[in-house]
């Protein structure tokens, strides 16, 4: 197996064991019921952590995605439950300005040469600012629409549902990883967080890539941020408060790089199903603190780290040895 | 100039303009007028540069003369300060890589490191991947990739990362690329530094067969007998300045080294000659040094004031030896003693506070730190060997970077560029000023002319000569046989990792090291 593969090769595993674990527990985790609320609870997560995977693939990193999704709920709520506009056209004001506000923090970060782990946080203080401008409290949405598609499932065997919601993330996943192997735009994601010197002079357009990034990332919270103010039927500007840390401890745990070069959209997935599982396991204990879900995802952090430092130093040390022999 | 260097559209082409050099009429790129700066360092002043079809155009000199700059503003990778480029009669105004591949122009550039993360497919396709239904295409992509490394002799797994291939293989996949690339003018930065003979005239026969077709191939190399193998039309630079464009057949090796240097190859030659004084006094003693599966046991000692050439085949265990002796490998058996003390390496730590100092192989893997500026890349091994705790100011800093800058004529705008941005010599300069400003008594240079020009080569062999003559021990590793007989006062031959020869006085000539490596060939073939 290709090194590279055993991060994500790790994850799977350890998703299986922890899930066949909790079953053992608790036999009332294995249930089609448990896995369609899994999907529905981490949907808003799912689609922002697909962002997130571009973009550490890229060697960036984006900090406002949590801002994003407060931004985005309260705009939506705002649109929809003050000024009267149907969901429709208010998520595509949404998706529309969370594209263009991704955009103009690739923009910077390619033209001015700014850190984007700087501009980012600029990001972050400008949208969850904003938001708060907007609203200061919760503003609950009683739209039919929002009724009619968080009624829509589908009826999985054994009595779970996959939600719209669910569903979404799964498509999200899906044209994510689409766009990650099988497009040049993908390519040229790989290519940056290899080498960007490299990328520009084998001729990656590397500015419209990387304002490509942000603007993805940026609609993917965009999107999530419909996605939660579905989930809660409302817009809140303190929503999802930190979600860009629980993003890219997803990507991580799903083997993709910090430093990016290596990844997988498919292995994000994982990483949000195993920090879900967390929280299930914590649910159905019901002593435990629920703090316990970010120190389970703490340990499991660094053991992925760790794990990834070993892989890539014994691959660099077969390289040599290759090298030499040859 | 007043020119106007605005960026024009994408790959545009500007206002169609006349012919400027006139009746030739297979000229496919001309640079005029270029200059370029950068901070108050003039990279290039006023080059002129002219391709024709159908010709293999040398580009040459120093290092730091200007060449990869040129490439790079030719290609759109940076932009000149003054200066008109025309293809094909038309004005151009490249602001990206890009935009010079969809003209036609491939180049693998000097520091081609492609995408060591991704596969051998993607490193030759990227930025024009076949596209089927809106999605690349990977099953013709890999049957396309293996018809195009077929051309080169190469059949390996295209699938795999290309991190996990030797830099030979990279640097033919870079090639491979650039070739695919070029429809009219095709430029290469040093192609050849890291590939072997068979695998260079591979490289030669694609070119002729390119030229053959029309194509305008631009070649840089420091190898004079590649020039005159394979060029038509020879272009000097020196300090960013042109001295020259002559036809191959007006030229002979005196006049183009002339052309490179301003003086002359005897000159240079006489600087070389190795004296034949005696080491004084024995410095160590590795004895039955070795580690399994790396370099067999091996014995030598090592004196104050000495050269030891190293010479052996690529692969003969050479680098190895040079890692143990400087603690990166440690040795599993045998010992080292130095002046009568038992010594032991188990890091490079130890082998630092012993005096020693190690210039690697590959300087862009292991020796220089790239975005550090070339004062800390002086200062670092030094600082490392005080201790951090004894800290050194900038001033003193400062003070010794230019030092070393000035005594071993290190060509850089000032001592904070980043070192990335120095030519090949040059950093091998620095990584050479590192270890003597934490003055060492033992040396150990792998390759430490490889990759760089016949001035910059001149210099640092006469500095080896220099150091031995202040009394530091040397070992010098080297393929170039003429080199090692004019420096070295003994020299050892690797083979098959093992230590088996050993020629002094009178032996050390080319035919006798050659001898000795090729020795085993013929008992092997026994
Ligand atoms: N990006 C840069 N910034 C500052 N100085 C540079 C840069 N690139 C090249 N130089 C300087 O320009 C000079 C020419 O370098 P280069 O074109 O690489 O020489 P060559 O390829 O002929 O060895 C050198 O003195 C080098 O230090
Ligand atoms: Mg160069």
């Amino acid at each position: 197996m290709n090194p590279r593969y055993r991060p994500l090769a790790a994850t799977t595993l350890i998703f299986v064991v922890a899930y066949g674990l909790c079953i053992l527990q608790y036999p009332g985790m294995w249930s089609t019921r448990i896995l369609g609320n899994f999907l529905t609870d981490n949907a808003f997560l799912g689609i922002a952590a697909v962002g997130a995977t571009f973009v550490i693939i890229s060697g960036g990193i984006d900090l406002s995605i949590g801002a994003v999704i407060g931004l985005a709920g309260v705009v939506v709520a705002v649109l929809v439950s003050h000024l009267g506009l149907h969901p429709i056209a208010a998520f595509g004001i949404v998706l529309t300005m969370s594209a263009v506000f991704g955009a103009a923090m690739g923009a910077v970060i390619h033209f001015l040469q700014v850190p984007p782990f700087i501009v980012t946080l600029a990001g972050m203080f400008l949208a969850r600012g904003l938001a708060s401008i907007l609203s200061q409290d919760s503003i609950p949405i009683s739209h039919p629409f929002y009724k009619t598609i968080m009624d829509l499932y589908y009826r999985l065997p054994g009595g779970g549902r996959l939600s719209a919601i669910g569903l979404l993330m799964l498509l999200v996943f899906l044209f994510g990883g689409l766009i990650a192997h099988r497009t040049r735009f993908g390519s040229y994601v790989y290519a940056l967080g290899g080498n960007p010197t490299s990328a520009a002079l084998m001729g990656v357009p590397t500015g419209p890539v990387t304002i490509g990034i942000y603007a993805l990332s940026s609609l993917l919270g965009g999107l999530a941020g419909i996605v939660y103010s579905l989930y809660t039927s409302a817009g809140y500007p303190l929503a999802a408060v930190g979600i860009e840390l629980d993003s890219i401890a997803a990507v991580v745990i799903g083997g993709t790089l910090l430093t990016g070069g290596y990844g997988f959209v498919f292995g994000t997935l994982i990483g949000v199903m195993l920090q879900g599982l967390v929280q299930t396991y914590i649910v159905f204990d019901g002593t435990l603190s629920s703090w316990w879900t970010k120190i389970a995802i703490g340990v499991l952090l660094f053991l992925f780290i760790l794990l990834q430092q070993l892989v890539f130093s014994a691959h660099k040390a077969g390289a040599r040895l290759k090298k030499a022999a040859a | 100039m007043p020119t106007d260097f605005r960026p024009a559209d994408p790959g545009s082409v500007g206002n169609r303009q006349p012919e400027t050099s006139g009746a030739d009429a297979n000229v496919v790129l001309v640079a005029k007028g270029i200059v370029k700066t950068f901070g108050n360092h003039t990279a290039l002043d006023n080059v002129e540069l002219a391709l024709h079809a159908g010709e293999v155009h040398a580009l040459l000199g120093e290092n730091g003369a200007g060449k990869s700059t040129l490439i790079k503003i030719i290609t759109g990778a940076y932009t000149p300060d003054h200066g008109e480029i025309s293809v094909d009669g038309v004005q151009v105004h490249f602001t990206t890589p890009q935009q010079a591949q969809s003209a036609g122009i491939g180049t693998v550039y000097q520091e081609v490191n492609l995408l060591p993360n991704m596969t051998v497919i993607d490193n030759l396709f990227i930025g024009r991947q076949p596209r089927r239904y809106g999605l690349v295409d990977r099953r013709k992509m890999a049957r396309e990739a293996h018809r195009i490394l077929s051309q080169y002799g190469l059949d390996i797994d295209v699938h795999a990362e290309l991190s996990t291939f030797s830099v030979a293989v990279q640097q033919i996949i870079a090639i491979a690329r650039a070739v695919e690339l070029s429809g009219k003018v095709l430029i290469l930065d040093e192609p050849t530094a890291s590939l072997d003979r068979t695998e260079v005239e591979k490289l030669f026969e694609i070119v002729r067969r390119l030229k053959a077709r029309g194509l305008a191939i631009v070649f840089i190399t420091h190898f004079l007998d590649q020039v005159f193998e394979l060029s038509d039309r020879v272009t000097v630079l020196r300090n960013g300045r042109l001295v020259g464009s002559e036809t191959i057949g007006d030229l002979d090796r005196t006049s183009l080294v002339r052309m490179m240097l301003g003086k002359d190859l005897a000159f240079v030659h006489a600087e070389l000659a190795a004296d034949d004084t005696e080491p004084s006094s024995p410095l160590m003693h590795f004895r039955d040094f070795g580690r399994s599966g790396s370099v067999n046991p091996f014995d030598l000692t090592v004196h104050r004031g000495e050269v030891i050439g190293v010479a052996g085949l690529l692969g003969s265990g050479r680098t190895e030896m040079a890692r143990l002796m400087f603690g990166i490998d440690t040795a599993d058996q045998g010992a080292l003693n130095i002046d009568g003390e038992k010594i032991s390496l188990r890091a490079p730590q130890d082998a630092v506070s012993q005096g020693f100092g190690f210039c690697p192989e590959d300087r862009k893997v292991d020796g220089i730190f790239g975005d550090l500026s070339v004062r800390e890349n002086i200062i670092i091994a030094m600082q490392a060997k005080l201790g951090w705790l004894q800290a050194l100011n900038r001033d003193e800093q400062m003070e010794i970077a230019e030092h070393f800058i000035e005594a071993l004529d290190i060509r850089t705008a000032s001592a904070d560029l980043p070192v990335k941005l120095l030519s090949g010599g040059n950093q091998q300069k620095v990584i050479l000023a590192r270890w003597l400003a934490t003055d060492p008594r033992f040396l150990i240079l792998d390759e430490p002319t490889r990759g760089i020009d016949v001035g910059a080569h001149a210099e640092i062999v006469r500095m080896i000569s220099r150091l031995r003559e202040d009394g530091l021990a040397l070992i010098v590793i080297s393929s170039e046989l003429d080199e090692i007989v004019s420096y070295s006062s003994r020299v050892v031959v690797m083979r098959d990792r093992s230590l088996v020869a050993e020629l002094r006085g009178a032996e050390i000539n080319p035919s006798s090291i050659v001898r000795a490596i090729a020795a085993q060939d013929a008992e092997a073939a026994e």
